[in-house]
């Protein structure tokens, strides 16, 4: 049934109004747990807790970002670890400056790597970095400005499947490779790190860490409604159309490049947002996050929670990362074969990933129930 | 973007001496041939004749190495993309049926209507009422009323091809192109389809692509015979029938 009610496209989404209610839950029982109760209390919940889950949550926004492109308009980015660094970039850059002249040098307007590199002046494009409005509208415009060219160039030249996910692989590579290099002017090697304190507030603090990691799930539901939002939307049903015969739709009369471009433009700020605040939980970024490992990681914790779904590519993203930080933990030689075998299970025998088995299950058990029921052999198939 | 012209053009179609050449076969040959407003017309010839090839060259899906191309007298169509030709009003239904099987009956004829295809305007498109009708109204005349909430995937074969007929409906094209429309259809499926398109033609043109023989004599329209890239002969059923080369090629098979 269609709905016709405007807000039809939140209550149609029983499952992933659940799972938001749980994230919520947990952004405000977490902190309580961590900053009021008591350290040797056993509902104490350590900072390090924590600090683990806002890694997650931000994990989960970029697979979410992965899963709109790749589950409803079947573009498989293997490059989006790219955008997700670049939002990284952005926050990072703005830490960086806040140092100010608290770094190892105590040069007021460089970061310490730039006087090591024995430079005179700041390069223009870290200037406004020391602005927060300025810095979180990069983050978002960074990696939207990059998605946009490189998307306007592929997919106005039609470039579709297998070639357009190399091509967004090799885009990541490229990437990683500039960074790396001392004279681009991101700290090269070690990247930007050594941060002090965002708006102010200390990075070792209990407090900011909580608020980051509320920020996280706040960015989360957001970013959620924002997706389920536009995937319920007649322009969700054009990207399911290309997805499911892109020719047909543009015999229709859309032009699939725009949606294309919009959608992956889309994706990639979501991705940045990730990134950003991702980087100040863990103190660090550098040209690693570009690696195209990175990028193939996101593509299997969507496989893993079921793609199409939006809330699956949450559940996968979470579930994979656990499991990647228990089993690093436990027996790290195997993590990367665990990987890859997750991937190959996940894609031929779970092609719905894990909300997929539970769906099936639910269907299962609806059938089961209908024919206890009696109906009148009016089960359909 | 609909053309407006005051008078009624002289051709909807008018194609001269195009050719389409794959690897040095000529799949299009010095192909001429021209459709008038309102008219309904069929075409038939051999496998490999050429007549998808003339739609996807039409269509913008591809590009003729020669030849003119043009819609209502003046539009230049080797000179537009698909999109741009969808939306001046030209809508192909395809020799094998698409419809977009993840999206219900409804959602699909929803997708076709006519209007704005702007990115942000789907973004916060409302049906109306009278859209909401009209959809209604085109499911109810391609038979699939009961079918209203069934994914496109779920479909036969025939209504399928009812429903993507639906589709270009909904497009409301002053041109329609369809390819093989009664294939995998019944007898009496068939028959429902050729008096539909009978319906169709008048207000708008109609090219019929077909092998069924039944089916064109339900047309009761003139008749193009298609043999490779080229136009064999032009005329009602029985005098193409009746033409010797006809029989030769294709008829007499
Ligand atoms: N993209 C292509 N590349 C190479 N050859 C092609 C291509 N498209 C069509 N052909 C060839 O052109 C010829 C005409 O094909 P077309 O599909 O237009 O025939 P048709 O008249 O529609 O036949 P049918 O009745 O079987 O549908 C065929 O020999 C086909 O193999
Ligand atoms: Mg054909």
């Amino acid at each position: 049934m269609t709905s016709q009610s405007r807000l039809a496209w939140l209550m149609n989404d029983v499952a992933g109004r659940r799972l938001m209610a749980l994230i919520l839950a947990v952004i405000i029982i977490l902190p309580v747990l961590n900053l009021w109760v008591p350290k040797d209390s056993f509902f104490h919940v350590s900072s390090y807790t924590i600090g683990l889950l806002g890694k997650y949550l931000c994990y989960a926004l970029l697979a979410l970002a992965v899963d709109l492109i790749w589950g409803y308009c079947g573009i498989l980015s293997l490059g989006h670890g790219a955008f997700f660094a670049l939002g990284g970039y952005a926050m990072g850059m703005y830490m960086m400056r806040q140092i100010g002249d608290r770094g190892v040098y105590g040069n007021p307007l460089l970061p310490d790597f730039m006087v090591f590199l024995n430079w005179q002046e700041l390069p223009w494009y870290w200037y406004g970095f020391d602005n927060f409005f300025f810095a979180m509208v990069m983050v978002a415009l960074a990696p939207g400005i990059l998605a946009f060219v490189f998307g306007w160039l592929a997919f106005r030249s039609r470039v579709t499947g297998v070639y357009l996910s190399i091509i967004t692989q090799a885009m990541t590579y490229a990437l990683m490779l500039a960074f790396f290099r001392n004279d681009m002017g991101f700290g090269g090697n070690n990247g930007l790190t050594d941060f002090k304190d965002l708006l102010g507030f200390s990075l070792q603090k209990d407090t900011t860490k909580v608020a980051l990691f509320v920020c996280s799930g706040v960015a989360l539901i957001l970013g959620y409604l924002l997706c389920r939002y536009v995937v319920s939307s007649k322009l969700g049903r054009v990207l399911v159309s290309i997805r499911d015969a892109e020719s047909r739709t543009r015999f229709i009369g859309y032009r699939v490049e725009h949606y294309k471009l919009f959608v992956f433009v889309l994706s990639a700020m979501l991705a940045g947002v990730a990134g950003a605040l991702y980087v100040p939980q863990v103190g660090i970024i550098n040209p690693g996050e570009f690696s195209p490992i990175n990028s193939i990681e996101i593509i299997i914790w969507v496989a893993v929670g079921g793609r199409g779904f939006l809330y699956g590519a949450i559940i996968g993203a979470v579930l994979v990362n656990y499991g990647k930080t228990f089993f690093t933990g436990a027996f790290p030689e195997i993590w990367l074969f665990m990987l890859g075998g997750l991937f190959v299970v996940s894609t031929l025998f779970l092609p719905q990933g894990v909300v997929g088995i539970v769906q099936q299950w639910k269907d299962k058990r609806a059938e089961k129930k209908a024919l206890q029921a009696g109906a009148s052999g009016e089960v359909a198939s | 973007m609909k053309l407006m012209t005051k008078h009624i053009p002289q051709h909807i179609l008018y194609l001269n001496g195009v050719s389409k050449t794959f690897d040095g076969f000529k799949a299009i040959n010095d192909l001429s041939f021209t459709v008038k407003p309102g008219e309904l017309r069929a075409i038939i010839g051999p496998n490999g004749a050429g007549k998808t090839t003339m739609m996807d060259i039409i269509t913008g899906k591809l590009k003729p190495d020669v030849g003119d191309v043009f819609f209502r007298d003046m539009v230049d169509l080797t000179k537009h993309d698909e999109a741009d030709i969808a939306n001046m009003g030209i809508g192909r239904k395809f020799q094998k049926p698409t419809v977009i099987e993840s999206l219900t009956v409804f959602e699909n004829l929803e997708l076709a209507l006519t209007g704005n295809r702007g990115v942000f305007k789907a973004l916060f498109h409302k049906l109306d009422a009278e859209q909401y009708r009209r959809i209604d109204e085109v499911i109810k005349r391609v038979g699939l009323a009961e079918k209203r909430d069934w994914l496109g995937g779920n479909l036969s074969h025939g209504q399928k091809q009812w429903l993507e007929i639906g589709m270009l409906l909904n497009q409301e094209p002053d041109l329609l192109l369809v390819d093989e429309p009664a294939a995998g259809m019944t007898d009496h499926e068939t028959e429902l389809t050729a008096k539909l398109l009978k319906e169709i033609a008048g207000e708008r043109s109609v090219v019929v692509v077909e092998h069924d023989m039944e089916f064109i004599k339900a047309l009761a329209c003139p008749v193009t015979v298609l043999h490779e890239g080229h136009v064999l002969a032009e005329g009602t059923l029985e005098q193409v029938q009746a033409n010797e080369q006809v029989i030769e090629v294709y008829l007499g098979r």
